[in-house]
């Protein structure tokens, strides 16, 4: 933090709490997000991610953005998790094996408490807790670094086997959010051949499959195909959904919970998301393309949409 | 029950094997992997008697390195057996990341290091591991001299918090410690003492320099001390200056590559603290070839002749460039 030279230049970007702050561990019982509250939630993260990228000035914002939906209803309602114990042995597993999306993991571990909202602000600089991509003797509520992609579904797999000989495979679930990179890579593929053999039931891939990597669409450079099919065909439960619906989205994460098998949701994405000028297209991926102007566009966009939202959630709460 | 120390020539692989089942017994917590290789590494020892805790990934060394992340980074213990070749080659980003970076208690079983695996030929014969896994940041790298001693090297890694990167050998080789070590301590001890020479051996290679220099003694009335450096990484470098500092003169000795090995990490430490003539037995540019592991061995000159004649060479040298130690018990 008080490394980076810009803060100052940058205050105005520094994340504010939000009034309506994620429900603690305890109230999750009662107080159920709704789908508003979610999509409101989901809007707030990408808002950090943009702050948080104009300040860096690098980093995958596009990437961040495609899964913010995923990571939302992850975060604020399916992951049984506690920021006050973020060690707690019970706890549900998140692993961001697109690690190069940090900023949105970032975004829902500090909302949540797990660090104070400003250190978002030193994403990627020197001397900062937050690493390019995901380290977990840094950053608090990090299960494990990933970054290089392919890894994550393999460390996923070793934590849902850990929970199994610790007997805790019937309440700890592992969730990884993969994106269609990692789908390239061959060790994915050893590990939806091992999650099945070794039957783990706490086991649940999220493709964020948004079709773009760096040198072009995925169809362009490798295309994947039909990724229900592969993973159907690995022996794994699939459901493929719109990665930006939150009703389907909430719907196939709490099914894969109650699947006693390894189980893969397909959701399909649009790389950067939420903010209209750079929603499905090519080019962004990993650029320095948060220019100050573009930020300040994306905020107004995403700040107009968050305002929405939340007079919406307003009413809906006077009329009841 | 307290393990069994070996007299006959025995594989170094079989004490992984042999400790890992007895770590097994003793601690809960000790998870082993393998990848279809679990009858040669020998985990499968540690397989048969605990088949909850033994994962058998198949051909799939970066699965299995990963899996191993997310097992030690969920509380336990792993120990990751496969061949050198694929432990420090194929999956050498799977450890770098998931485990080395992260610091995690993982500990690789890489066995058939180097060329006397024999008749698998270039392909299957590692030279290059012990160089890759130095360069890895927070890596340890330990290669045991004789069964006894890789007994205790994986018997003790459970006690020690670092990642680790356990070297074993395929063929059966003598013993150079007589009963099973009470630790390795800092990872190089003096097994033979002489005043002239200084032959400083990891693995396999330190049988064959006790030979060499009982050779230099009977033809040469060289007075060779030999030191087996277990822990190649991190290097304890005291005893090894005490040595260079009392000879002057050294040749180290490996079944591995010269550039990156026990050569490299010997002649820096001496660089910098007491620059001596350092020879080196191991490795040139050059890849493994098919043959009985004796035959690999002789092929390439990694052998007790081999060494004595690299000794040879170096003490040619010491009359001309000798020098008082500069490190010894009175330099401090």
């Amino acid at each position: 933090m008080a490394s980076n030279a810009n803060l100052a230049a940058v205050r105005h970007l520094t994340p504010v709490p939000d009034p309506k702050p994620p429900p603690r561990l305890a109230e999750r019982g009662e107080a159920q997000p709704s789908i508003a509250e979610l999509e409101r939630w989901a809007t707030l993260l990408r808002l950090d991610c943009v702050r948080m990228l104009a300040v860096a000035k690098s980093g995958h914002l596009d990437s961040s953005l495609s899964a913010a939906d995923v990571v939302t209803a992850l975060y604020y309602r399916v992951l049984r998790h506690d920021p006050d114990n973020p060690d707690w042995p019970e706890r549900d597993r998140f692993v961001l094996c697109k690690g190069h999306a940090a900023p949105i993991q970032y975004a829902a571990l500090a909302q949540h408490g797990y660090f104070p909202l400003e250190d978002l602000m030193g994403l990627r600089q020197i001397g900062a807790q937050l690493q390019g991509h995901p380290d977990m003797h840094r950053t608090a509520g990090v299960e494990v670094s990933t970054g290089s992609l392919g890894q994550g579904l393999s460390m996923c797999l070793g934590i849902a086997l850990a929970l199994r000989l610790d007997g805790l495979d019937a309440t700890s679930h592992v969730f990884g959010v993969l994106s269609d990179g990692d789908c390239q890579e061959g060790q994915t593929w050893e590990a939806a051949t091992a999650a099945v053999h070794f039957g783990v039931p706490n086991l649940t891939a999220i493709v964020d499959y948004n079709h773009l990597q760096t040198d072009g669409t995925t169809e362009e450079v490798m295309d994947i195909g039909d990724m229900r099919a592969k993973f159907e065909s690995f022996g794994w439960d699939t459901v493929e959904i719109d990665g930006h619906d939150m009703e389907e989205v909430l719907e196939a994460l709490e099914r894969s919970r109650t699947v006693r098998k390894p189980a893969a949701i397909i959701a399909q994405t649009t790389k950067g998301k939420g903010v209209s000028t750079m929603e499905g297209r090519f080019g962004f991926h990993g650029k320095a393309a948060v220019s100050p102007e573009f930020a300040a566009e994306a905020m107004e966009e995403l700040t107009a949409r968050l305002e929405h939202q939340t007079k919406a959630l307003q009413s809906t709460r006077d009329d009841s | 029950m307290p393990a069994e120390a070996k007299t006959e020539p025995t594989a170094t692989r079989a004490a992984y094997g042999d400790a890992l089942a007895d770590l097994g017994e003793q601690h809960d917590d000790v998870v082993a992997l393998d990848a279809d290789l679990a009858v040669s590494t020998q985990a499968m020892k540690f397989g048969k008697k605990f088949p909850d805790r033994f994962f058998n990934v198949g051909a799939a060394e970066a699965n299995m390195m990963s899996m191993a992340c997310g097992l030690a980074a969920t509380g336990k213990v792993p120990y990751c057996s496969t061949f050198a070749i694929f432990a420090a080659g194929r999956a050498y980003d799977q450890v770098r990341l998931g485990i080395a970076h992260n610091r995690l208690r993982v500990r690789i079983g890489a066995s058939h290091g180097g060329v006397s695996l024999g008749e698998d030929g270039a392909s299957h014969q590692m030279i290059e591991d012990i160089a890759l896994m130095r360069a890895m940041p927070r890596m340890t790298v330990v290669a045991p001299a004789d069964y006894n001693q890789a007994y205790r090297a994986t018997a003790e890694s459970y006690e020690r918090e670092e990642p680790m990167y356990l070297r074993f050998g395929r063929p059966a080789t003598p013993i150079v410690y007589e009963d099973i070590p009470e630790t390795l301590g800092d990872g190089v001890d003096v097994v033979r003492e002489g005043k002239d020479i200084s032959l400083i051996a990891t693995g396999h290679m330190v049988w064959r320099a006790m030979e060499a220099a009982e050779s230099l003694e009977a033809e040469d009335g060289v007075e060779a001390e030999v030191l087996n450096v277990s822990i190649i990484k991190p290097l304890h470098s005291e005893t090894i200056l005490e040595s260079l500092g009392k000879t002057g003169v050294g040749v180290t000795a490996e079944e591995h590559r010269v550039v990156g090995g026990l050569a490299d990490a010997v002649r820096q430490v001496a660089a910098e603290q007491h620059p001596v003539p350092i020879f080196a037995v191991g490795m040139g540019d050059e890849f493994g070839i098919s043959g009985t592991g004796e035959a690999c061995m002789e092929h390439f000159g990694l052998t007790a002749r081999g060494i004595a004649d690299r000794a040879r060479e170096a003490l040619v040298l010491k009359p001309i460039v000798s020098r008082p130690p500069l490190f010894g018990p009175e330099w401090t």
